[in-house]
């Protein structure tokens, strides 16, 4: 628990809950939105499930809400087995995609309604409900109505509604895709500083990448109803498991290549393989552009560029130009993982 | 002559509750809002068209026969019948409050059952949306009077039942009345997002009876008061099955005492047109009142807080 200031926004809420999925099965008319899933959230710790539509991760967060019933499986929080809870006793606190703020009542009247429910005296009703309205940055706006509200205004309400509760886990359900670009990027740096500040345990939904890696302790790629891959943004990027998280998460460049022992040739250029399980054959080598030096041709035409390099010089750029020319890269590969380096999905060569 | 059509017709649009695209856009569009003096034309040409009749409805209430002096003569005479001449309006004062009895029956039918099985569709069986506004709908496109053929039967039972009471015909109505009270229900229910709505509330910990009366009716106050209304308006109206089925109530009355006394029914008349239209009145304030309508209020109150202009107004 890091909190970088004494805050004068919420009370703290400790050490925030564990967060268990445990083989979650939930199935819509024959297909299986969710297939045996499981996924462990550490205490304050922030997880954004990431994929493409369809893929089950909002039917995984409202599992965990309790806005869907699930087939098989358990949903632990703290320990304790919430799959009979109803969505109101399970102690969540939820943004939406839509705007979710009650048009019929003020900002302070939304932000308060949690406090109400949970029979909360009028006057620290008002005082929390003031002070989450602080945290985020619209205690001006208290008595205004969400239609006069811009969309960022009103997700930040949002956001303080679901909060002011302190509630057990933080879910975002795609909370930013409605807003435009700009405070997309500003809201959701502040989520993650409040998310810090109050060290609650959140799960964060999104189909966009860039957003998952930008603001999560761990991203879990999922795909068809099961998680892919879960991992610190670095693991997922440098050493993606599967052709699909290479694929999903950042951009690569794929070129056919022949793997010997550890080694893969790619026009010429010889790339370390970052599974060293794959047998030998022709494989697909996922490259990273920024692994991509292009260096002088041996003959006197001179044209470099570097790659923007993002990423430490650590991935050094080794292995001479074997065919230099200008527009062959010759680059050594840390991140080309062949497709066919999880047990699933062999995409090699034909 | 009869207050039906105008009421059960001319209504529907007005009752119509969200129509939010025009209401937000102050940028003038081309084409899209006539000019004032457009506007003043339209409302004088459908205002005489309203007036009119109406007038003359009420010259003629004020005719006697035989002079050509006007007076309120007949409107005195309704409550001081002249017991001498064999008129007695009593039947119509019965008609009267029979018809409101079953209005207050069929709208409690209309907002015990119809509310809350619409409430229910959406938020549970979505799927079956469509069944509902088709049996709640049918209605409308059978003749009352061949709906009645099929009551008869039916309420040959329910006389067995509950006697030959004039409100049993509430159960009848509440059918007649299915169509005008969907609609503005089911167009209410389509201008909010009930579904995230009442999701929210019961994630921030509202229990289903708290969330349908915390937040799912104060947003649904305008196609709720808009069916109530046009369910009374539509009770007030209907003729066919009260005549068919031998029960006096207002409108039956109402055509016995024209045949003998023309001027009293007229007034009868007047009366329940005045009505139907205070009605929907009272339907088109209701849907002015947005919470922007709420917070003019809230600033009356409180005029020290700095305000900013609000973005849509063009309503009021």
């Amino acid at each position: 628990m890091t909190s970088t200031s004494p805050a004068p926004t919420l009370e703290r809420l400790g050490e925030g809950a564990t967060v268990e999925l445990r083989g979650v099965v939930k199935s819509y008319a024959g297909s299986r939105a969710l297939d045996r899933l499981s996924l462990t959230l550490a205490p304050g710790e922030f997880v954004a499930l990431l994929g493409p539509s369809g893929c089950g991760k909002t039917t995984a967060l409202r599992s965990l809400a309790g806005l869907e019933s699930i087939d098989a499986g358990s949903i632990l929080i703290d320990g304790e087995d919430v799959v009979a809870t109803p969505v109101n006793k399970r102690d969540i606190g939820m943004v939406f995609q839509q705007y979710s703020l009650f048009p019929h009542l003020t900002v302070l009247q939304n932000v308060e309604f949690g406090l109400q429910m949970r029979r909360v005296d009028s006057a620290s009703r008002r005082r929390r409900a003031v002070e989450a309205l602080e945290m985020v940055g619209l205690d001006h706006l208290a008595g205004r109505f969400a239609h006069q509200l811009s969309g960022g205004q009103q997700q930040r309400v949002a956001l303080a509604r679901a909060l002011v509760t302190r509630p057990r886990v933080l879910l975002l359900d795609e909370p930013l895709s409605a807003l435009d670009a700009k405070v997309r990027v500003s809201l959701r740096e502040e989520i993650r500083r409040i998310q810090t500040e109050l060290g609650i345990t959140t799960l964060f939904v999104t189909h966009d990448q860039e957003e998952a890696l930008a603001v999560a302790d761990r991203v879990a790629v999922m795909r068809a109803g099961e998680i892919e891959q879960i991992g610190s943004p670095e693991e997922l990027y440098l050493t993606p498991a599967s052709a699909f998280v290479a694929d999903f998460v950042g951009v690569s460049n794929r070129m056919r290549g022949e793997l010997q022992a550890g080694t893969i040739t790619v026009r010429g250029a010889r790339l370390a393989s970052i599974d060293p399980t794959l047998p030998d054959g022709p494989v697909l080598a996922y490259v990273r552009p920024e692994d991509i030096a292009f260096v002088p041709p041996p003959t006197p035409r001179r044209r470099t560029s570097t790659g923007r390099s993002r990423r430490p010089a650590s991935s050094a750029r080794s292995g001479g130009p074997r065919s230099g020319s200008t527009t062959t890269p010759s680059c050594r590969c840390s991140t080309a993982s062949s497709s066919s380096s999880c047990s699933a999905t062999p995409s090699r060569c034909d | 002559m009869s207050a039906v059509p105008l009421t059960g017709v001319a209504v529907e649009p007005t009752g119509e509750p969200a129509n939010p695209a025009p209401r937000n856009r102050r940028a003038p569009r081309v084409g899209a809002e006539p000019s004032r003096i457009t506007r003043l034309v339209i409302l004088i040409v459908v205002g005489l068209v309203f007036v009119v009749p109406l007038a003359a409805m009420f010259e003629f209430t004020l005719r006697s026969a035989g002079t050509t002096a006007l007076g309120f003569g007949h409107y005195a005479s309704i409550f001081h019948p002249d017991a001498a001449a064999g008129v007695d309006y009593s039947p119509l004062f019965q008609g009267l409050r029979n018809s409101l009895v079953i209005c207050l029956i069929t709208v409690a039918l209309m907002l015990l059952i119809l509310l809350p099985t619409m409430l229910f569709v959406e938020l549970r069986y979505p799927r079956f949306r469509r069944v509902l506004e088709f049996v709640c709908i049918l209605p409308i496109t059978i003749p009352s009077i061949v709906l009645v053929v099929g009551f008869v039967p039916v309420y040959q039972r329910v006389a067995a039942i509950f006697g030959s009471q004039p409100w049993t015909l509430a159960f009848a109505v509440g059918i007649i009345v299915l169509p005008y009270a969907y609609r503005p229900i089911a167009t209410n229910i389509s201008a909010f997002d009930l579904v995230t709505l009442s999701e929210a509330a019961r994630s921030l910990g509202g229990s289903w009876p708290v969330v349908v009366w915390r937040v799912i009716l104060p947003n649904m106050r305008r196609g709720v008061v808009s069916a109530v209304f046009l369910t009374v308006a539509v009770v007030l109206g209907e003729y066919t099955i009260a005549s068919f089925l031998s029960q006096n109530t207002f409108q039956t009355a109402l055509l016995l005492i024209s045949q003998t006394d023309s001027y009293v029914a007229t007034i009868f008349a007047l009366a329940a047109l005045v009505f139907a239209g205070i009605l929907l009145v009272i339907i088109g304030r209701f849907g002015a009142i947005r919470p922007g309508g709420r917070e003019r209020r809230v600033r009356r109150a409180r005029p020290a807080r700095p305000t900013r202009p609000v973005r849509s107004r063009s309503a009021s």
